[in-house]
């Protein structure tokens, strides 16, 4: 058969042989740089090829916004939903950013609460101070970012009670907090006042268990899961913006529902 | 208008998948890494939050300039069930023909109405899902949170469908592939002639 891109007589075949180790030794070569340049794709794609960082900073930014229409959106009279003790889960559900065997007990006899910034009672409280100020208890829906809910049973005292009691200046935009398993948050200033947001001491009817936050835990109804702290340690009133653990990794700040 | 739908619509469907990998609906369906946008849920709701701006702005100006223009009464109505069945029987039997891309057969007109539906849908069911206590009335309107939940991801799902007919299709008629990237031939409808007219 005759093919139009071939001599029509075929070259002499020891030329091939007398190449063949040339030929070889380009191939080797060529192996070595495919493969390098090969090796240097797959970094690539682990780092800056794939995920710009000028688009990160721009979802982060137009987050940042959508931060501010939720803001808008909330309506500070707004009220939760609120169930029958029967619907109530018990225990509830632990998540957090490790699992509920490394959860460190807090010891409840030593622990104080540290206040601080735009406020007028600067001193610690005890968990007996706090037991003794005025209760509520409210049944609402707990719903985590990843999809899942439940219906729990909290009661404590109104974060707006506290406020009060130590004096804080509520025109401030943050109120932040800090916790014994290193898991900083902030909530906005309209939150905090409303009349659904606790701190919360006991789950069901009974003193918090440690898993879920024990002695001090913040449990508002208008806010996802994940903005709300357990094992809090500090609250500090400010005009200063401190994002969270989540929130650093990318999860809206205002995670109002 | 169609291509930032298209690309919104990707955004969400595939920003979608890696939110809904945290907690599923179904059973052992997950979604693989290759098919999400984000690398984790972080990453697909920040993408899913901005995307949703461009779905739901363009979305709501094409429903204006269908209604306003009449094009939605004119391309899409009326559907007769006769004709539905007419259609699908032609099908059935290979006759596909499309040689006036400016009008839509029964069946299509259906399809593109379901689809529309579940657009308006999703963006419903997405501001429950997002705000469900601010907009409770809405999520009891889906039976709770999960219920929205499900709908929103049932919407996915018909639209995904759809999206996959719709593209088959699309490149089974080349000549209207030229008539979506430039918005297509000028009609000379009784509409037009209408206008010409007076």
């Amino acid at each position: 058969m005759k093919f139009p891109f071939r001599p029509g007589t075929p070259p002499d075949a020891n030329l091939l042989d007398n190449h063949r180790p040339l030929l070889r030794a380009l191939e080797r070569r060529q192996l070595i740089r495919g493969g390098l340049s090969l090796g240097a794709l797959t970094m690539l794609t682990g780092c800056d090829f794939q995920k710009p960082a000028s688009v990160e900073a721009a979802l982060r930014k137009i987050s940042a916004f959508n931060d501010g229409v939720q803001a808008v959106l909330f309506d500070p009279s707004k009220l939760a939903p609120t169930y029958p003790a029967s619907m109530v889960l018990k225990p509830p559900k632990f998540n957090a950013y490790y699992d509920v065997e490394n959860v460190k007990p807090v010891d409840g006899k030593k622990w104080r609460l540290d206040v601080s910034g735009l406020i007028a009672n600067k001193a610690p409280w005890s968990l007996t101070q706090i037991n003794a100020l005025p209760q509520k208890e409210e049944i609402i829906r707990h719903i985590c970012v990843e999809g899942w809910d439940y219906i729990g049973q909290w009661s404590g005292v109104p974060l707006r009670i506290f406020l009060d009691r130590i004096g804080a200046d509520t025109r401030a935009k943050y109120v932040n907090f800090l916790t014994a398993d290193n898991y900083p948050s902030s909530i906005d200033m309209a939150t905090a006042m409303h009349p659904q947001t606790l701190l919360a001491t006991k789950y069901a009817g009974e003193t918090l268990p440690d898993p879920f936050g024990f002695p001090l835990r913040l449990r508002t109804s208008t806010k996802l899961g994940y903005k709300n702290p357990k094992w809090i340690t500090a609250i500090e009133i400010s005009n200063t913006f401190r994002p969270g653990f989540w929130e650093k990794q990318g999860f809206s700040w205002f995670g109002g529902i | 208008m169609h291509w930032v739908n298209a690309i919104a619509m990707l955004i969400m469907i595939t920003s979608g998948w890696g939110i809904y990998n945290d907690y599923v609906i179904i059973g052992g369906l997950h979604f693989s890494k290759s098919l999400r946008l984000g690398d984790w849920a972080a990453e697909s709701l920040l993408w899913h939050f901005a995307g949703m701006w461009f779905l739901a702005i363009n979305g709501l100006a094409y429903l204006l300039y269908g209604a306003v223009t009449g094009r939605f009464r004119e391309r899409l109505l009326p559907i007769k069930m006769s004709d539905v069945l007419k259609t699908i029987d032609e099908t059935l039997h290979f006759k596909i023909a499309h040689s006036d891309i400016t009008h839509y057969n029964a069946v299509q007109k259906l399809l593109y109405l379901v689809v529309i539906a579940a657009g308006m849908s999703q963006v419903v069911t997405g501001i429950a899902i997002w705000k469900p206590i601010q907009f409770s009335w809405l999520v009891s309107l889906f039976g709770g949170f999960q219920g929205a939940r499900l709908v929103h991801f049932l919407g996915m799902a018909v639209i995904v469908g759809f999206l996959v007919v719709h593209v088959a299709l699309s490149l089974l008629v080349p000549s209207t592939l030229w008539a979506m990237l430039t918005g297509g031939p000028r009609v000379t409808g009784p509409t037009a002639r209408a206008e010409a007219e007076t």
